[in-house]
């Protein structure tokens, strides 16, 4: 059993809903469990969260997001175009934000490591940042 | 005591919203103790993780609990250690 989609968006936070709903949507004739969903929608939401705030933080851009699964292993891709992480490193550790008006929590990456099986991010500084999200179904995590 | 109850999605686009919400109703109900009922959040990502984090720096001296957490959101709590600073409310919460 395998499928694959492309959506594109801009870069509004309105935009987030949409984003999870869709990846809930596409991975639903999997039969998922309702904590698997969760688990997916929430590390989605992370990654197009980070994609609005600090990958596009002066302009709207544009982030597209590729779903594919095959068999029980889904994989999610989530890119931008936009200023990319300097530091990918030091951007994945518990609490590290480079907002200075204390509205974020800087734990993005660490919810997306948690809640799926691999979290992959390759970014480069003024090109954009790729993140990968692969979980399988079925799996304890 | 203040019960607020957190009701729909509690993500980067609506905790702006959110957080003057409750900044309104914690400062003009002068509670000493406050309760974040989040039983009707449908859903919540580490935006509301810094929804909660502002509020406990912002009212530092009011006691501030949680309750009503499903088990996503109640991992995401346990994980950024927000129990520790808001803990899990122990008395009884009129529905």
């Amino acid at each position: 059993m395998k499928n694959s989609a492309n959506i594109k968006f801009l870069s509004l936070s309105e935009n987030e809903s949409f984003a999870r709903m869709c990846v809930a949507s596409f991975i639903a004739p999997l039969n998922p469990t309702i904590e698997e969903i969760a688990d997916i929608k929430t590390a989605v939401s992370e990654a197009v969260t980070n994609a609005i705030v600090h990958g596009y933080p002066e302009k709207i851009g544009q982030i597209e997001m590729r779903l594919k699964y095959e068999n029980k292993t889904i994989n999610i891709e989530i890119m931008d175009d936009g200023v990319g992480i300097k530091d990918v490193e030091k951007a994945r550790r518990p609490f590290y934000t480079t907002c200075s008006d204390g509205t974020r929590s800087g734990m993005g990456f660490t919810v997306m490591e948690s809640f799926m099986d691999q979290t992959k991010v390759v970014s480069a500084v003024e090109e954009g940042t790729r993140v990968v999200l692969i979980k399988k179904l079925g799996g304890k995590k | 005591m203040l019960l607020l109850k957190l009701t729909g999605e509690l993500d980067h686009h609506t905790a702006e919203k959110m957080r003057k919400k409750l900044d309104k109703e914690i400062i003009s109900s002068g509670a000493q103790t406050v309760v974040f009922d989040l039983s009707e959040l449908s859903f919540m990502d580490s935006s509301g993780i810094g929804v909660l984090l502002g509020r406990y720096k912002l009212f530092a001296t009011k006691s501030l609990y949680l309750t009503g957490a499903n088990d996503t959101i109640n991992r995401l709590l346990t994980m950024s250690g927000v129990y520790s600073l808001m803990p899990k409310y122990k008395g009884d919460v009129e529905k």
